[in-house]
């Protein structure tokens, strides 16, 4: 064997196999070119959720009116009990981590081609993600309800109705996107398009959910919890 | 090439991340059902923030097993974004401070709470 192909069989790992990657004109990224696609994607939307985050950041550190008391605006109560604060967005939480797993199954299962177990689950987490935005619709009107607005509220800083739209919303679209394309990306499997192309895409179309989960993870620290 | 293997992983870590990020998510809720305030809010939050925002990248994203080339340009550009963080942070304590030190705003408002907008027994109405 020829020196050249030892070096393609053993690529070097690391900072020696960053610098292999990219000296020379050849491939850069050895994955397939719609994962790299997508993470560059995710990195651009990355950009955007942070401009959006240090926005409120902005905006909640230089308004001089007090902040809502999120605690008590996300408070809900079941049943006549007393409202427990948070709640709603606890359970919202603990829904779209589920589907994160399921999710991961999914990717899991794909590649091992048991393209049942891989429908079931890609369809599990299309309905963890379809609950989420049902939630999340529910707690839209419940602060629409209560006169929360893009330019106002009753509690505090107006500030509170327009980050609070603009933030959750644009989540929740991603999510909404994300339901229709995990069940798009479900029925190609089930009725056997990617046999032959490989299930790359079911990994894809996972790092694409995982995203969604990882802004929420964000979203719930900085805007519900601090 | 690993990629014609695809990432393929014992279900068993998925498992194990999976209910690593209930368990924190729910250490999280209970910083605030508890309402532990200043300092250490702040740290148990954004600690466990970045555990699970670190777990899901790593594990559920697969970044631990790709290439150090494809690594960097995930995680390298947002790298940029703590500066712009920082420097926001800093311009915004100014112009908060200009405003309560210049335009005589309230330093001492307090936020209102929905029973106190709505009046006692406003919940049972909706």
């Amino acid at each position: 064997m020829s020196e050249a192909a030892v070096a393609a069989n053993n690529p070097a790992q690391g900072m020696d196999g960053l610098v292999d990657d990219w000296s020379a004109d050849k491939q850069a990224y050895h994955v397939p070119w719609g994962k790299a696609m997508m993470w560059i994607f995710l990195v651009s939307d990355t950009f955007i959720f942070t401009c959006f985050l240090v926005g409120y950041l902005h905006v909640r550190m230089t308004t001089t009116e007090p902040w809502p008391l999120q605690g008590e605006i996300f408070a809900l109560s079941f049943f006549g009990s007393d409202p427990i604060p948070l709640i709603l967005i606890a359970i919202m939480t603990f829904v779209l981590i589920t589907s994160s797993g399921t999710m991961a199954m999914a990717v899991n299962y794909g590649y091992r081609k048991d393209k049942a177990k891989t429908f079931w689950l890609i369809c599990a987490t299309a309905l963890f993600g379809a609950m989420f935005v049902g939630m999340q619709a529910f707690e839209w009107s419940k602060l629409i309800a209560e006169g929360v607005r893009p330019w106002g509220n009753p509690f505090g800083a107006p500030q509170f109705g327009s980050i609070f739209f603009m933030v959750t919303g644009f989540h929740g679209l991603h999510v909404s996107i994300g339901v229709i394309y995990l069940l798009w990306v479900a029925f190609r499997v089930k009725r056997g398009y990617y046999d032959k192309k490989g299930f790359e895409i079911v990994e894809i179309a996972g790092l694409y959910w995982h995203f969604v989960d990882l802004v929420w993870v964000f979203i719930f620290a900085f805007f519900y919890l601090l | 090439m690993a990629s014609e293997a695809g990432q393929q992983h014992p279900l068993g870590i998925y498992y194990k991340v999976w209910a690593l990020l209930f368990v924190v998510s729910l250490f999280s809720y209970l910083v605030d059902f508890f309402e532990v305030q200043g300092a250490m809010r702040w740290t148990l939050v954004l600690t466990f923030m970045l555990i699970k925002a670190g777990f899901i990248v790593a594990i559920f994203m697969h970044a631990v097993w790709e290439r150090m080339a494809l690594v960097l340009t995930i995680l390298g550009p947002p790298l940029v974004l703590l500066l712009l963080i920082g420097f926001m942070a800093v311009e915004g304590n100014y112009t908060e401070e200009a405003r309560f030190n210049y335009m005589g705003h309230d330093r001492d408002a307090v936020a209102l709470t929905p029973s106190q907008v709505h009046g006692e027994g406003a919940e049972e109405a909706h």
